[in-house]
């Protein structure tokens, strides 16, 4: 089983309510978010094209983080789902470092957080709190090794991109760009 | 002309706009983990070489800098972690993957070694010293007939300290600047150097300082070579590298970088020793001041610089 969350930069509007909905499901400490919404534009006016990306951790099949972890609080569970366990976790901001996306801080007790797929609510059957609430169904998860998912169906049909594939971490976060 | 911003609002503290995660201590310690991984290494060599009567200030009070430097750099090192009370989890595994997870058993294990060399060289370091109980009178009588032992187990120890904390920056793909190999070397150098600085520094024997201010000269010219490697292996990678090149020659830390570590840390000290060592005389405070002072400000520059630079996406 390979998790992934396949986003449609087509359809998504920007108005951030899987931040908010990540906020709340997950008690994230006032001033710091998981998840985040970027806007990017490119070329000059007339002629300008604009690009909505809901952002997070990528979960990364080569995960950088998970390696340089040096107590091994970053670990990857099944799924493919990379977590960290805040007791194991001594804050020495290694993983931080190690994050090409920005992905990671230090929650304000001290160990490192970050997005987990809301590994909490896969196991009881539910989708992330992110993709349950995207008003424009933009956001999509699934398992990647079943070919009949909906991800990888769209994988297959749609062309796509991931963020900074040059930093060889093979993301699982996929935008559809087209 | 492409631009990205968030709009969804996000400012998390130490991440936004800049990495700032490590900061002063951890400079200060690379610098002073280095300099004691040189003042090991050479204690060790010069015991394991038998000559170890030749050079009384490696063997016994630069050690006692060395481990004064170690647990000054450990306690810098505490200061940075943000989840302290859990600073156990290091030593309850070993990830091999991790170098800051083996860097940190070296750590120990140099640690306890360097406390019991230095505690077998009290006698003749203070011989007034009284030592009230047997069993650690045996024990250090132990230590003494031992020494040839804890400076071959040192001897290894101590290059892989000072080789680690290059390793562990250059393992980091995801900052640029700290992503290439020769910053290992470079900083295992750069810590014999210090090292030798503060031997020299302390030294009050002749041949001591002349063997010591020989050694320097040579490592301070590989430390410039391994420099101009780093610099021309920027130039020639992607344009990630070239970005993190760019903050070097032409950036905010130029100045930090070229007058304060390579002019005045290495090119100015290297001529003040190589005049020195023609016989003219030299104030040795200046030259090994500024080495060390050198030493210190190329970690802070590497820390801070290395955290501006990050991939493109």
């Amino acid at each position: 089983m390979r998790y992934a969350m396949v986003i449609d930069t087509l359809k998504c509007v920007g108005c951030s309510d899987c931040v908010v909905a990540c906020q709340t499901e997950n008690n994230v400490p006032e001033g710091f978010c998981r998840d985040w919404v970027t806007e990017s534009v490119s070329g000059t006016y007339p002629s300008v094209e604009l690009e909505l990306k809901s952002e997070r951790c990528n979960h990364c099949s080569n995960a950088p983080c998970v390696r340089c972890c040096p107590t091994g609080a970053s670990h990857i569970v099944e799924g493919g789902i990379v977590l960290v366990t805040g007791d194991e976790c001594i804050g020495c901001g290694a993983c931080i470092e190690s994050c090409p996306y920005d992905a990671r801080f230090q929650h304000p007790e001290g160990y490192v957080d970050k997005c987990t797929f809301c590994h909490h609510r896969l196991e009881k059957g539910q989708l992330p709190a992110c993709v349950s609430v995207c008003p424009t169904k933009c956001m999509y998860f699934g398992d990647l090794d079943d070919p009949t998912s909906e991800v990888s169906q769209l994988l297959t049909t749609r062309k796509y991109k991931v963020l900074a594939p040059e930093a060889g971490t093979n993301p699982n976060v996929y935008y559809l760009i087209k | 002309m492409q631009e990205e911003i968030f709009i969804s609002g996000r400012n998390i503290p130490h991440i936004d706009p800049t990495l700032e995660i490590w900061h002063f201590p951890i400079s200060l310690y690379l610098f002073l983990g280095g300099m004691a991984a040189g003042i090991i290494f050479f204690a060790s060599l010069f015991t394991v070489l038998k000559k170890e009567k030749e050079t009384p200030t490696a063997v016994k009070s630069a050690m006692i800098l060395a481990v004064v430097a170690i647990s000054v750099g450990l306690i810098a090192l505490m200061y940075d972690l943000t989840h302290l009370p859990y600073v156990w989890q290091l030593y309850m595994t070993i990830r091999i993957e991790s170098p800051m997870s083996w860097g940190a058993w070296v750590l120990l294990i140099i640690t306890l070694i360097s406390f019991l060399w230095v505690f077998s060289y009290l006698p003749e370091m203070f011989p007034k010293l009284n030592i009230k109980f047997d069993f650690l009178k045996k024990f250090q009588a132990f230590l003494i007939q031992n020494r040839r032992v804890m400076a071959m187990v040192l001897l290894p120890l101590s290059v892989v300290l000072g080789v680690y904390t290059g390793i562990l920056l250059s393992a980091f793909n995801a900052r640029p600047l700290w992503n290439n190999a020769i910053l290992g070397p470079l900083f295992l150098t750069s810590g014999l150097s210090t090292g030798a600085a503060a031997i020299i520094l302390f030294s009050k024997n002749h041949f001591e300082r002349r063997l010591f201010s020989k050694i320097d000269l040579a490592l301070i010219i590989l430390e410039l070579a391994l420099i101009v490697h780093m610099l021309m292996g920027m130039y020639a990678g992607s344009a990630v590298q070239l970005e993190a090149l760019d903050i070097f020659i032409n950036g905010e830390f130029t100045v930090m970088f070229f007058v304060f570590v390579v002019i005045l840390g290495l090119i100015f000290p290297a001529l003040l020793e190589s005049v020195e060592l023609m016989g003219y005389k030299v104030p040795v405070v200046i030259p090994t001041l500024l080495i060390l002072m050198g030493g210190l400000i190329f970690r802070m520059v590497m820390i801070e610089a290395g955290q501006l630079t990050r991939y493109l996406y």
